[in-house]
């Protein structure tokens, strides 16, 4: 692949550079050997069971009502279709080929040797999505793009590059997770946003990993004048360890950005989610809100918006809920302003459930127990629109399920 | 149908209530006047059974039950109804879920909504961000919904404008049966109001004084109400101490 050798020579010289957040991984602990799966059309070689477990992270195994799919499985592209003109669809590999190695946007948004998962990404590249709306196409329909671990163990090493050309709209749901005999490895997956001119991109992501999976995405988003950028995470299952930090800048007059998250953290589970917001134009605007419940498990939260420019507008918001005794919810909000005239904000509060809001819904009939889970149904409240129905199901299933340990 | 005898209550170990005694048969309407801090929504958050009120002494009974330490909800199931004066915010919680709740299916929230050009706010995550007349018309629908049979209003018509206050007299006339014959309400209320603005779309039968946590007065609101505007509220506890 034609990748410049500086990229290379920066990612040798991080093999070994520990994170800055999160547990440090030993990546000889995971495989990397796995079966190469053939590529299916008809998406016929997935058992029952799979099925019912992609479609938890909302990947339907259908071309149909899906302007693009992509599904990679453990290492190999198991299909990769378009189904909507003005949409362009590839494995990374391919695209790195075709467009000489993308020179404008491969590794330009993230560093390559920020630590040790960024730089095995580049030296032991698996696969990735390469997806891209030609400029003024409205991609109605959403894309459905998955991620699929299928073999215990193993470590994927994914690198994606989405491309909302000026004035295009896209909307990408993104599934992971792992087939339901894998307990453990590990996901380290660099995701790289360009969203260009009057674009509008929504990026909705679902985790739905194994108690023993680690995951270490590494994401970069860049907005310009007039762009939106939404984002949706949710992870809702158990997992070992999830670190992220992705950063937004908005370079354009009138960049958007909103950075949604609804996160459960059960019992052994350590989550290490943040995100960073520089607003580098006027009157862009950002808006982080993460709520987070922890049933037993680790919830940290971090959030940084920083103002370069005047008349800039952002808020941040962090709410956890804390539902077991054990649970650690740690909220760090940070905010900078760089100049005069930026207007930022920001909220955090963690706790239990009110009493008074209990109380509240307990006059209105219903008992502590009914109260107590209609405000947990509400914090975790998830409207996201092209959510597939079954999904939305499980999602019901996963808060009932929350509120069990009550 | 509801009964309130030498009832004490503190908050956080801070006595609030100090003997209150309280009568009010099926189909009468009562209002609670008294100074601010004097503990008229501490008497109805009582009465509603919510936590940090503690009851030291004293009963309260309903439709001959004694619900002095029954849990809210019972009570509520029971047929008591609170609207609240400053209700809490429910993140993610919608109006419309909520008046699903107070109406447990026996009416469609929708057209209860629709006919008090309510439904602008069925979507709305519940009282964040209404305004002060929003939050009152909010907690009465929840009321109609609810359909109590005690209804306790605490101030139902502040912050409300000159307008919607028509609305909010209709609403409160409703569930109170106020068109019925008194012999055919199966209702009994307890407003507590300052400006007592909401007695012109609705007579009440009996007003009480509120004064330091126990009631100084009784008598026909509108004489009380004319008697504190007046000459103030110390006057008016004075004047009926030596009455008594
Ligand atoms: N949660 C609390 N903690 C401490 N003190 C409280 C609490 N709630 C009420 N009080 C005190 O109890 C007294 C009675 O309060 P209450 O709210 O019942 O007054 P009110 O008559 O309804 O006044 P207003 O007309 O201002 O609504 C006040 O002195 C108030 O400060
Ligand atoms: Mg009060």
């Amino acid at each position: 692949m034609p990748v410049l050798p500086e990229i290379k020579e920066a990612a040798v010289k991080s093999k070994t550079k520990k994170a800055a957040f999160g547990s440090d991984l030993d990546l000889q602990q995971f495989r990397r050997q796995a079966q190469d799966w053939s590529y299916d059309e008809q998406y016929t070689s997935f058992e029952e069971m799979e099925k019912q477990q992609l479609l938890r992270a909302g990947i339907e195994l259908t071309d149909t009502d899906h302007a693009g799919t992509f599904l990679q499985a453990d290492r190999s592209i198991m299909h990769c279709k378009t189904s909507q003109p003005g949409l362009e669809i590839l494995p990374i590999r391919e695209a790195l080929q075709k467009y000489n190695g993308l020179p404008d946007y491969y590794w330009r948004l993230v560093p390559v040797d920020a630590d040790k998962y960024t730089a095995a990404a580049e030296l032991e590249l698996d696969n990735g999505y390469f997806i891209r709306a030609l400029p003024g196409a409205r991609i109605t329909q959403p894309v459905e793009a998955c991620l699929y671990i299928r073999t215990e163990g193993l470590a994927q090493h994914v690198h994606n590059i989405v491309v909302a050309e000026p004035g295009s709209h896209l909307h990408i749901i993104t599934g992971c997770t792992t087939h339901p005999g894998v307990t453990s490895g590990l996901h380290l997956g660099i995701s790289e946003f360009y969203v260009k001119k009057g674009a509008h991109l929504t990026f909705t992501m679902v985790h739905n990993w194994a108690e023993n999976v680690h995951v270490r995405p590494r994401s970069a988003i860049i907005v310009e004048e007039g762009g939106v950028y939404l984002s949706n995470y949710i992870v809702l299952k158990p997992v070992k360890s999830v670190q992220m930090y992705p950063s937004v800048r908005l370079v354009g007059e009138g960049a958007v950005a909103r950075l949604n998250s609804v996160v459960v953290a059960h019992p052994g589970s350590e989550l290490d989610l943040g995100g960073k917001v520089v607003l580098e134009a006027p009157y862009s605007r950002a808006e982080v809100i993460a709520r987070t419940v922890t049933t037993g498990g680790t919830a940290i939260a971090r959030g940084h918006l920083i103002g370069k420019v005047p008349n800039i507008k952002a808020h941040l918001e962090c709410r956890g809920l804390i539902l077991a005794k054990q649970g650690i919810m740690y909220a760090v909000p940070e905010l900078t302003g760089e100049v005069a005239g930026v207007e930022m904000s920001h909220e955090a509060a963690v706790g239990r459930i009110a009493q008074e809001e209990i109380e509240y819904l307990m006059a209105r009939g219903l008992t502590e127990e009914e109260a107590a889970s209609t405000i947990v149904r509400g914090f975790l409240n998830v409207e996201i629109e092209g959510l597939p129905q079954a999904l939305k199901d499980d999602i019901e299933r996963t808060i009932q399920e929350t509120e069990k340990g009550l | 149908m509801f009964q309130i005898e030498d009832l004490w209550v503190s908050i956080d170990d801070k006595p609030v209530l100090k003997g209150i005694n309280l009568h009010i048969k099926k189909g009468e309407t009562h209002t609670l006047f008294g100074k601010n801090g004097s503990g008229k929504t501490t008497l109805l958050m009582t009465i509603m059974g919510f936590s940090r009120y503690q009851v030291r002494q004293g009963r309260i009974t309903f439709l001959g039950y004694d619900i002095t330490h029954m849990p809210t909800y019972e009570r509520a199931k029971l047929g008591v109804g609170l609207a609240f004066q400053r209700p809490p915010t429910i993140r993610g919680v919608k109006t419309k879920d909520i008046l699903r709740v107070c109406a447990g299916g026996k009416m469609p929230v929708e057209a209860l909504a629709f006919e008090y050009g309510f439904e602008g706010f069925l979507d709305r995550e519940i009282n964040l961000g209404f305004s002060g007349g929003e939050i009152k018309k909010s907690e009465l629908l929840q009321l109609v919904a609810q359909d109590p049979k005690l209804v306790l209003l605490d101030e139902p018509e502040s912050g409300v404008d000159l307008e919607s206050l028509q609305l909010v007299g209709q609403i409160i006339r409703r569930v109170l049966q106020k068109d019925l014959r008194r012999v055919d309400r199966q209702k009994a209320g307890l407003i507590i109001t300052h400006t007592g603005y909401i007695l012109n779309y609705l007579n009440a039968d009996m007003g009480h004084v509120m004064a330091d946590g126990q009631i100084a007065c009784q008598g026909h609101p509108m004489d009380i109400l004319e008697h504190v505007k007046k000459s103030g509220y110390e006057e008016c506890v004075r004047c009926l101490c030596f009455q008594k």
